[in-house]
């Protein structure tokens, strides 16, 4: 019964700091709980991802997918947990990891052209107050190339396809020259081509070492695309190496009939203005 | 005589100015009972800035336009153009108070800096509040924005009223704040709002790349380790130092025009963000500069409605000949666009045509001639239109006349209508063989796709369609002897 663990554990876990993080993992999360305006997204997850490995992060819709690699990123307040890159809060290792948004997340009218959006992935390189320049501008030209899109650096990018615009994106991410990337759900609403260049992209990020986290919800192409993979469903079902956890039986937990008595429990909760204010932000 | 006066005058001024299309007497009559008409030389004075206050005034707006397009463009683009007319319109009890503790204090109460630094300090409270107001009533932005102008505007006028009665003090003119009262500009005035156009336009350059970064996408800056908080706080100081300075030019309810207006303007002409700043900085110099300008000539006119309707003019006049996005140029690619389908479906039809007949060359049949009657029938096209495109064709060079009104095509035009008609068949047998997938994700008339192909996308479709890519002509993928339909 999967929603026998909410009688045995506090409604939001404490942390636990006998856990030491490793040093080698690039992602390691430990008892993470994420809530919105109290109610929570995301409940007591762990996770430790190895280096060098394409993960995908499938789930249904609501599963708190793109709030996973938000809390990493420390764009949403976390109720508790406690999440490592290489042993070392995110705070400290940002030159370490690249993050690729939805692309739904921005504006594509804005007056600025691909290249330009690729260049403010150097911005934190080039600091305060510098300009662009012609150095920086070649090097976004490079990461534009990895992505196949030399021949639209000057395009306006609200004159590109939403699949071209997702691969400047990428290469804003690549620019960085990180050693993990965080990807939220780059294969939506692509062509063909450019799911073809994502996944050419992942296989030789793969090669130089780097770990890729990838928001994917696509179940099919999971096993082609992918050497590991987290099923989330507001809690992590399972994690692991694709053949081992991608389990017909593991996907119907993941999929199949909601946490229905645990969730229903927690709106009550969310919803009651006699009970305390659950915490939404810092340590407990 | 003071009819053509009137009209010469007005003419020049016209340069510069939309004005109504009004007749001479029409003018003349005006001049007598309502608004005061310039003469030569007053023009010449204003003009030629030989008037000391005249100077100080034009000068002073001219640059406040000029901040205010430059901070503008990035309060735009950072999609807190209304913030900034809750800002303004708090600042009213600002000024009121300000008024109230000076005078109190025994001053005179008209302390310029004193009235200015009470407005910076409400309209941070009213920024303040309507973030206040998101954070703790999950009401939406818009209700929140409206609940705060409102009511500090509402209690600015009450702390005006009773600022009135007091005993102290001369409350006269403190609600020229509300309107704007540019002809009261003194040296100080101008000295000031120089300062702050020049600090405005410092601010601007030095963080172009960090403003334009949170602009476009803040979330993105945070994971950075850009301090998006700070640099907001810059961003909105900018925004309240250049409200404050133009509230007595052009008043509260107004100065937010010229926030926003030039900006607007701007995005019309430019897809590069250095030129769009640039360019509104410069349609709010020029707004500042004839808006006072026009004031200074006609007494009855208040300089911020005529500066903001002058900004509005350059809107109007962006938005139809902008040459990036104005109208003008957008319908003109339209017809471009629909000129060139219309001449690619004329060249196909008669490629197919000298395919249907009999012996081919191999791939690429011999060009025969056919009548415009035959032509006329292809498509839904009107004889008119369809002589339009033919000649067209013909100055290319692609299609030749021959005698009996009849039209063939050159070599050139054969190879051009080749291209056209591989494009065609490549992307009917990509909707027949993939129709799902290209319903799911192609939302134009697929007849007009084809003529917008991109060569990327046709080696796209040349990869998917292996049967399809050889180099010589693929045959139609549908056949059918019925009359030709849309596609």
């Amino acid at each position: 019964m999967p929603n026998s663990t909410a009688t045995e554990r506090p409604l939001f876990p404490l942390e636990d700091i006998t856990v030491t993080p490793p040093a080698e993992s690039p992602l390691w999360i430990h008892d993470l709980t994420v809530a919105y305006h109290r109610k929570p997204v995301l409940w007591d997850i762990d996770l430790a991802i190895p280096e060098g490995r394409l993960m995908a992060v499938v789930g249904p819709n609501g599963a708190g997918k793109s709030t996973l690699i938000k809390a990493v990123l420390g764009l949403v307040p976390t109720a508790s947990g406690r999440i490592k890159i290489y042993g070392k809060s995110y705070r400290r290792q940002r030159h370490l990891v690249g993050y690729v948004p939805q692309r739904e997340s921005v504006d594509w009218d804005f007056p600025v052209n691909a290249l330009d959006v690729v260049a403010m992935g150097l911005y934190r390189k080039i600091g305060w107050f510098r300009p662009v320049t012609r150095k920086h501008r070649k090097t976004a030209m490079e990461a534009l190339a990895k992505v196949g899109m030399t021949d639209y650096a000057d395009r306006q990018i609200n004159q590109l396809s939403g699949g071209q615009q997702q691969r400047v994106f990428l290469a804003r991410a690549l620019v960085q020259d990180a050693r993990v990337y965080l990807m939220d759900e780059p294969f939506t609403g692509v062509d063909v081509a450019t799911e073809r260049a994502i996944v050419t992209l992942l296989k030789a990020l793969k090669e130089e070492g780097k770990t890729c986290v990838v928001v994917h919800h696509d179940l099919q192409t999971v096993p082609d695309y992918f050497d590991h993979v987290a099923l989330l469903n507001m809690r992590l079902v399972a994690a692991g190496p694709v053949r081992e956890v991608f389990t017909e039986d593991n996907l119907k937990k993941t999929y199949g009939g909601k946490l229905t008595l645990l969730s229903d429990a927690l709106q009550a909760y969310a919803g009651d203005p006699r009970l305390p204010k659950g915490k939404e932000r810092g340590e407990p | 005589m003071t009819g053509l006066r009137t009209w010469t005058a007005a003419a020049a001024l016209a340069l510069g100015l939309l004005m109504p299309p009004v007749s001479a007497e029409a003018a003349g009559s005006l001049a007598e009972s309502a608004l005061e008409w310039p003469t030569w030389a007053e023009l010449l004075r204003v003009i030629s800035l030989r008037d000391y206050n005249t100077r100080v005034v034009v000068i002073g707006t001219t640059l406040l336009g000029a901040a205010a397009g430059l901070v503008g463009t990035f309060l735009l683009l950072r999609k807190r153009a209304l913030l900034s007319d809750t800002l303004s319109h708090a600042t009213l009890p600002g000024i009121a108070l300000a008024f109230m503790i000076m005078s109190a204090a025994g001053g005179e109460g008209k302390s310029l800096l004193g009235l200015i630094a009470g407005a910076a300090v409400f309209s941070v409270l009213g920024t303040l509040s309507v973030m206040a107001i998101r954070r703790w009533s999950r009401l939406k932005d818009d209700a929140a924005l409206g609940i705060s102008l409102s009511v500090f505007f509402g209690l600015g006028i009450s702390l005006l009223g009773i600022a009135t009665r007091m005993e102290t003090g001369n409350a006269a003119g403190l609600s020229s704040f509300i309107y704007g009262k540019t002809a009261s500009m003194l040296f100080f005035d101008a000295l000031l709002i120089t300062l702050a156009a020049l600090g405005a336009a410092l601010f601007c350059l030095a963080f172009f790349k960090e403003f334009g970064l949170i602009c476009f996408d803040a979330d993105y800056a945070a994971t950075q380790g850009w301090p998006v908080g700070w640099l907001d706080l810059i961003l909105m100081s900018l925004v309240v130092i250049v409200t404050v300075i133009g509230l007595q030019a052009v008043g509260l309810i107004l100065v937010v025009a010229l926030l926003i207006i030039p900006p607007s303007s701007a995005r019309f002409w430019t897809r590069r963000l250095s030129v769009m700043l640039w360019l509104s900085g410069l349609f709010g110099a020029l707004s500042g500069l004839l808006g006072s300008a026009v004031s200074a000539l006609m007494a009855n006119l208040p300089a911020g409605a005529v500066i903001v309707l002058v900004a509005a003019a350059f809107f109007v006049l962006s938005l139809f000949l902008g040459t990036d996005r104005g109208l003008v140029r957008i319908t003109a690619e339209r017809r471009r666009l629909a000129g060139r389908i219309a001449r690619e479906n004329l060249l196909r039809a008669l490629f197919e045509m000298d395919e249907g007949l009999p012996d081919p060359k191999a791939g690429f049949p011999h060009p025969r001639s056919h009548d415009f009657e035959t032509l006329l029938a292809e498509r839904s096209w009107s004889s008119k239109r369809l002589r339009r495109i033919l000649s067209k064709l013909i100055s290319k060079g692609l299609i030749e006349t021959r005698p009996g009104d009849r039209y063939r095509l050159t070599a050139s035009g054969a190879r051009a209508a080749a291209e056209v008609v591989r494009k065609h068949r490549l992307w009917e047998a990509y909707l027949i063989t993939h129709a799902d997938v290209a319903t799911a994700q192609v939302d134009m008339g697929a007849d007009k796709i084809e003529h917008v192909l991109e060569p990327e996308m046709i080696r796209e479709l040349e990869t998917l369609l292996p049967e399809y890519s050889n180099a010589g002509m693929p045959a139609s993928p549908h056949r059918f002897d019925g009359p030709k339909g849309g596609l």
